[in-house]
């Protein structure tokens, strides 16, 4: 009995994706979710680095520490994050549309998706902006002098901009990732059968969103006991 | 075609989750008001934090549904190897002032 | 087959011909080959900067150079033969050539991001020679805050990035092989009946994707302390030099493991295939592979004893220094074990597979003097640590490089080696590295120290006798590219198997067809089955 034709189609689609050196599809699949994970790791140890330098320098200097997350707007790191958190939600609504069949509402959901990750950039273009205004830009635009310790305080907003700079960098290529996938799913590129570069695009943004899990305690809600 | 083996996370789950992610940042944001004894603050927050990670990596990331769980593996590899980063550098700083330090 | 007929099926080499075939190659094995040319140019050019080392320091005054040139001439040194050479040469050249064929599998898990990885290191390998040809760098390879990043004059910038950009090639090459030897074992061949190899190759893939990217955000907080100032280093805004040497040594002293490891590897296929008999203890084998692949992360503070770090921590990372030495050594009983019994031949990749374990028995045993803190503070800095990092990089490492390029030869090309001459080339590198690095033992724990382009008079003959040896050791470097060059044409056409070797990768044509085998092997043998094979290798050889 002949498949029906949509169904042939969605075949042909998982046939061509498969590429010549694997044995079968879910071998194909496996090393490529496989494959995204290592390389998560490694921005996982790259990340790392200045986790590392951020939990040292903290343990010397708390008071800067304190002072520095004093001067991060905690309403905009506040929405910010809750951005991400829907985001992340929204590509695993993704993920299980093109699972369902539903190619062009995965293209929908990664759309608003883009939408929302853009929205984050902007904010954080906004606090960074605040921030070279007061003069916390280090380097050669520190002027933030009114503070108790600016020395340590600058470095802080070191690790402040580094690390948040470092997201919104992997945000940006998130972005164009997510994107070229909308793009693909759209034209119904993927099926039941044939997703994972969708799972895999998805898994990036998701440790996009883990890492700024972190951040947020991390920069925005050191020592706010006494700001009220 | 075989059918792929492949879970299929239920919507219902992911919207749970998302809600709890929210639920968990609106309460280290109001604990993060709240006094209390030395560090506990930041190991509240932190510890809040990894649980809302370790639920967008189970569920999310499709951790939890993976047999057999090598993914879970690799990734909680690179976490340990962070905390070996980060714990073996802290041999150094916390202890300077108390052992000294070697010529000085 | 008469010794001189053209071989008449087609292989990886003719499958096509031009350039753009080779450059856009897929092919694990034209990849491995481009690697094969990239890195023995980095080699040689490597080479020549220890040539000026070694010629400066026949005299005692810093008489051929300033003492500026002379930082540039080891900073080069270090940076090319380590991220341009140890680092990609076994696992780029001989891993990529051999994993796939030793998993039965008809490629890596990812092909084009293999030749993307041959590109990114191509490209950072054109950065490095322009930062050479512009002046070079001056930091050391060690680029210590806050010489790097506030007060040296020459191009840290440049080759910072270049190095960058030469560590996603690592990591890359380490994640294929990683998910390829999980994903793409042929039928049968359990993880238990894997050869040793690709054990070993996957344990430094493990490193290299879990120690290359601190190397890689180490060196963004260096450019970014140049470029724009923000001095995470900086002590005037609260920075620690001493931190960047943490987030340094986190991955470079793995990436030692990096550089030996498949080293190691080479030597346990060379060994129980010469000796003619099943490696002793492989799981042992095995296992170790990733002991030091763990333990080796836990030491990296044994380079920061005098650094100003706590005594604490001093402590805590000599201890676990003596602890990594152990996985090391249980490969070297079980290799010499063996052997034991067994009937050893002499063929060229035995010769480079005996002066290995030799030397890097000796390397890393000096490695124990140098984690016990009341040594290491006397001779630290000293020429005693460049003889043990040579012992085991140069005894070590490129001996077995040496020995796995002559063992697989005959299955990359087809044609055999000149044994007379390989015999010869690798008793003129033993003789030569002996003579080059030796003296340089005595001459730290004299006091001699490194880095420095002049020395007291006292330490002249030594380093005369060292500097003599280089000329040996490098005569001895140039024979096999001679000879290797030569056998491309005249050499001996070699059979599918001419060791007579149990690998699965023997098991197809020499030179291999694009897809490795002609029909997906099934494996239901354990490694190393010798005992399954003819006594003796061939005749003649």
């Amino acid at each position: 009995m002949a498949d029906s034709p949509a169904i042939a189609a969605e075949h042909a689609v998982a046939e061509q994706a498969l590429r010549h050196h694997f044995a079968n599809m879910e071998q194909q699949r496996e090393s490529s979710t496989l494959g995204m994970w290592l390389f998560l790791v490694t921005e996982i140890m790259f990340f790392g680095g200045l986790f590392a330098a951020y939990m040292i320098y903290r343990h010397l200097y708390p008071g800067a520490w304190a002072t520095g997350s004093e001067h991060m707007s905690f309403w905009l790191g506040t929405l910010n994050t809750t951005i991400l958190l829907c985001s992340s939600l929204l590509v695993a609504l993704s993920v299980h549309a093109v699972q369902e069949g539903e190619s062009k509402k995965t293209a929908w959901l990664l759309l608003f998706t883009i939408l929302m990750g853009a929205a984050f950039l902007g904010i954080k273009a906004v606090e960074y902006h605040a921030h070279y205004v007061e003069g916390a830009v280090p380097g050669r635009w520190w002027h933030l002098h009114d503070v108790p310790d600016p020395a340590h305080v600058q470095m802080f907003f070191i690790l402040y901009f580094v690390m948040t700079g470092l997201h919104a960098l992997h945000v940006t290529i998130g972005l164009v990732l997510l994107g070229v996938i909308a793009y693909k799913a759209n034209k119904l590129a993927y099926t039941p059968e044939y997703h994972n570069p969708v799972e895999v695009s998805g898994l990036y943004w998701h440790f996009v969103d883990l890492v700024w899990i972190f951040l947020y305690p991390m920069l925005y809600l050191v020592a706010r006991t006494h700001t009220g | 075609m075989p059918e792929h083996s492949e879970h299929v996370v239920p919507k219902k789950t992911y919207y749970l989750v998302g809600a709890a992610l929210i639920a968990l940042m609106v309460l280290t944001a109001i604990l993060s008001r709240v006094p209390m004894p030395g560090e506990l603050n930041t190991l509240i927050a932190l510890t809040i934090a990894g649980i809302k990670a370790l639920l967008v990596l189970l569920f999310f990331m499709h951790l939890k549904y993976e047999k057999p769980p090598l993914n879970a593996v690799v990734l909680f590899a690179g976490l340990f190897w962070l905390v070996l980063l980060m714990g073996l550098s802290m041999t150094d700083y916390p202890f300077r002032a108390i052992f000294g330090v070697p010529g000085h | 087959m008469a010794a001189n007929d053209a071989p008449e099926r087609e292989n990886y080499l003719t499958a096509s011909y031009g350039v753009r075939s080779w450059l856009l190659t897929t092919d694990h094995k034209r990849i491995a080959i481009l690697y094969l040319i990239s890195i023995t140019l980095m080699f040689f050019i490597g080479g020549f900067f220890a040539t000026m080392i070694r010629l400066e320091l026949l005299t005692p005054p810093g008489d051929l150079m300033t003492s500026d040139t002379y930082n540039k001439m080891f900073t080069m040194h270090g940076i090319v033969m380590i991220f341009f050479f140890l680092i990609p040469s076994i696992p780029a050249v001989l891993g990529n050539f051999f994993i796939p064929m030793m998993l039965g599998a008809k490629d890596l898990a990812f092909p084009r991001i293999n030749l993307l990885s041959w590109y990114i290191y191509t490209i950072s390998a054109f950065m490095i020679l322009y930062v050479i040809l512009t002046g070079g760098v001056d930091t050391g390879w060690t680029f210590y805050t806050p010489f790097s990043t506030t007060f040296s004059n020459t191009h840290v910038l440049l080759a910072g990035i270049a190095v960058f950009i030469n560590g996603f090639s690592s990591i890359l090459t380490g994640l294929n092989f990683i998910v390829t030897t999980h994903r793409m074992r042929a039928p049968g061949l359990t993880w238990g009946r894997m050869q040793l190899f690709v054990w070993s190759l996957y344990a430094t893939s493990v490193i290299q994707v879990l120690g290359t990217p601190v190397l890689a955000i180490t060196l963004v907080l260096v450019a970014l302390e140049r470029a724009f100032h923000i001095g995470i280093f900086n002590p005037a805004v609260g920075g620690d030099p001493v931190l960047f040497q943490h987030l340094f040594w986190f991955y470079s002293h793995p990436a030692v493991y990096i550089m030996i490891l498949p080293s190691m590897a080479v030597i346990s296929e060379v060994v129980p295939c010469f000796a003619r008999k099943r490696i002793f203890g492989y799981t042992f084998v095995a296992l170790s592979s990733i002991a030091i692949a763990v333990f080796g992360f836990l030491v990296w503070a044994h380079h920061m004893f005098v650094a100003g770090m706590s005594l604490y921590a001093a402590l805590v990372f000599s201890l676990l220094s003596y602890f990594v030495a152990v996985p090391s050594a249980v490969k070297v009983f079980n290799w010499t074990a063996t052997m034991y019994k067994g009937q050893v031949s002499s063929h060229t990749p035995m010769l480079y597979a005996f002066g290995f374990i030799g030397l890097f028995t000796m390397g890393g045993l000096t490695g124990l003097y140098l984690a016990a803190l009341g040594i290491d503070v006397h001779v630290t800095d000293t020429y005693f640590v460049v003889a043990h990092f040579h012992f085991i990089m140069v005894g070590g490492a490129v001996m077995g490089y040496l020995a796995g390029i002559h063992y697989w030869w005959p299955k990359m090309t087809g044609r055999m080696y000149p044994e007379v001459w390989g015999k010869i080339a690798a008793a003129v590198v033993f003789f030569g590295f002996v003579l080059t690095f030796l003296p340089q033992f005595v001459l730290g724990y004299l006091g001699m120290p490194r880095r420095y382009h002049a020395y007291a008079p006292e330490f002249q003959v030594l380093n005369v006798l060292s500097t003599a040896g280089a000329s040996i050791l490098a005569l001895g470097y140039l024979m096999p590219l001679i000879y290797l060059l030569w056998s491309l044409r005249y050499g001996e056409e070699a059979g599918p198997n001419p060791w007579s070797s149990a690998g699965l990768e023997w098991k197809t044509a020499s030179p291999p067809p694009t897809y490795n085998f002609e029909q997906t092997p099934v494996v239901t043998w354990e490694a190393y089955n010798y005992e399954d094979y003819p006594q003796e290798v061939p005749v003649g050889r």
